[in-house]
């Protein structure tokens, strides 16, 4: 197996409506400024991964449709799709081919344009027809149900999960690719309309038009693209359940076992202090409080102290989602890997206005699917 | 070049998929059917219990996931149950199965009935006088009706 490292990311100016170009010019304005980033042009690359949930746009084969703009012309190239998982494992896939070191410079891509199409009735087509969709109404509900399971374990509260809101949405402020770049109050949170008991519309994600592509590079050749790549320390991922109704509600299984897996085999003991930045795939506001608790950062039902501490605002001891999170920017397929590059352009002090002093760790997570999650970690160090 | 955050749909032309549709047709297999059959002719529950873990699987299956084992032992559970977590819905959106937008405002509940260890999924009776609360108990209500299928339960009630 070979090291392997991510050397160059670009993303789309995302919007709610990319009306001036099509799926495949929105790809290729992603796959554009990742060029660029690592100073590659596309016939450096080996292969090209893509990614999104197929039926956002109703186009099942998103490999061939978009060639023209992903520039897989004449090179092998790839689908990988998980749901809402689509971004992360596509990051994930980038570095199991390169470190098979079958690939030495891949391209991999995650994109969305979610105006396409109805969001939530299309998340519910992912799920079971027979059993889940009589009553599922897509990832809000979902959530809603599991934010109303935690309210109840713990006591937490709507006010709560808004301080969550507002940290993600002023982050979102300094980063140009952001959907939504406006700070809100706790007060707009608070009073925002009511989508599904508790969930307001300021407490979910928005549905965003957006590709992202990275550059992932084995031992052979990262140092020569770039002069500090964002090393893949490793991954893990855990798909625990089928039928929404197998759900355990708390605490987040899926996410507690993959990063137990990872933090064990990195000699990580305690992450709070040894991982420098997160960009987490916490798509509503309360994800920001329980799903921390699964990842081991705080005890069950303190994950609001450390947010309203402060803790993982910018400039605090652990940043969490500079780039504005999911909250602000959610184009689904890319969305996993947006996470993956912001945390390689922190590592490589490409992140511009929002970059974070001495990030040397990094950690990504992706979820979706029925409460699947997938994490990768990233170190500014070759792994020995 | 077009200014970001400027864009107005007028400016552009946009192809409609228009009203077709793609008619589906899914098989249940043999566990699936039994349960649909016992809940439209005697208004029964039944689940699968796993030989392993011996978990009470409702809605059936013929594989444990986590066990990866085959199930066969047939047990009796609900119609009783427990309100395990609920929401109400309350945003318009496309129902996939029907291409009809979704009669909100409507309670979605994940019910642990009696005896079972996995939840079941349906609506919730939206009712002014009882608010839901989780580890409140609850009923089935079914149709006059029934086809085999999960709208034979209208929704579930205060019990």
């Amino acid at each position: 197996m070979k090291r392997t490292a991510i050397v160059g990311c670009g993303q789309t100016d995302h919007n709610g409506n990319r009306f001036d170009v099509t799926g495949i010019e929105l790809i290729h304005e992603a796959v554009s400024r990742a060029l660029a980033d690592a100073e590659l042009t596309i016939e450096d690359i080996d292969g090209v991964v893509i990614g999104n949930m197929d039926h956002f746009e109703g186009i099942n084969g998103v490999e061939l449709w978009s060639i023209s703009g992903n520039g897989g012309i004449l090179k092998p190239t790839i689908k990988l799709t998980t749901g809402g998982t689509t971004g992360s494992t596509l990051a994930i896939g980038g570095y199991h081919l390169t470190a098979s070191g079958l690939f030495n410079k891949l391209l991999v891509i995650g994109w969305e344009k979610n105006s396409e199409s109805d969001t939530t009735g299309a998340i519910t087509t992912a799920f079971d027809p027979v059993w889940d969709r009589l009553v599922f109404a897509g990832a809000i509900s979902g959530l809603a149900v599991e934010a109303s399971a935690y309210m109840k374990k713990f006591g937490v509260t709507e006010k709560d999960a808004a301080r969550a809101v507002i940290r993600d949405r002023k982050h979102a402020v300094k980063n140009p690719h952001a959907h939504l770049r406006r700070e809100v109050t706790i007060e707009e949170v608070l009073r925002a309309p009511l989508l599904s008991d508790p969930i307001k519309a300021l407490d979910i994600c928005p549905r965003t038009d957006g590709a992202c592509a990275v550059i992932f590079a084995n031992e052979d050749y990262a140092e020569k693209i770039c002069p500090k790549p964002a090393w893949i320390s490793g991954a893990a991922n855990r798909h625990p359940y089928a039928y929404l109704g197998d759900v355990d509600w708390y605490p987040l299984k899926s996410l507690a076992l993959a990063s137990q897996e990872l933090y064990a085999k990195l000699g990580i003991k305690e992450p709070l202090k040894e991982i420098n930045l997160m960009e987490l795939y916490t798509p509503y506001s309360f994800a920001n409080l329980s799903w921390i608790e699964a990842l081991g950062l705080a005890k069950p039902g303190e994950g609001a102290k450390l947010i309203w501490d402060g803790v993982t605002d910018a400039g605090g001891a652990l940043p969490i989602n500079l780039s504005g999170g999911v909250l602000s920017t959610n184009p689904i397929g890319a969305t996993g890997l947006i996470r993956a590059a912001e945390c390689a352009h922190q590592i490589m002090g490409r992140a511009g206005e929002r970059q974070a002093q001495g990030v040397k760790k990094a950690l990504s997570t992706g979820f979706g699917g029925c409460f699947w999650s997938d994490i990768l970690i990233y170190g500014s160090e070759k792994p020995s | 070049m077009v200014q970001k955050n400027r864009l107005k749909r007028s400016d552009f032309i946009f192809i409609e998929s228009g009203d077709a549709f793609q008619p589906f047709q899914y098989s249940v297999g043999m566990e699936g059917s039994r349960f649909f059959a016992e809940l439209r002719d005697h208004k029964k529950f039944w689940g699968l219990r796993c030989p392993s873990c011996r978990k009470v699987y409702v809605p059936p299956r013929k594989i444990c996931g986590p066990c990866f084992k085959t199930m066969e032992e047939w047990v009796e559970v609900g119609p009783m149950g427990t309100l395990s977590a609920f929401t109400i819905l309350r945003f318009p959106f496309i129902d996939p199965e029907t291409g009809e937008k979704k009669p909100v405002p409507y309670g979605y509940a994940f019910i642990l009935l009696d005896g079972a260890s996995t939840q079941f999924q349906h609506f919730l009776k939206i009712d002014p006088d009882w608010p839901p609360a989780i580890g409140v108990r609850v009923k089935p209500v079914f149709a006059e009706n029934r086809q085999g299928k999960l709208s034979d339960i209208l929704h579930f009630e205060a019990a």
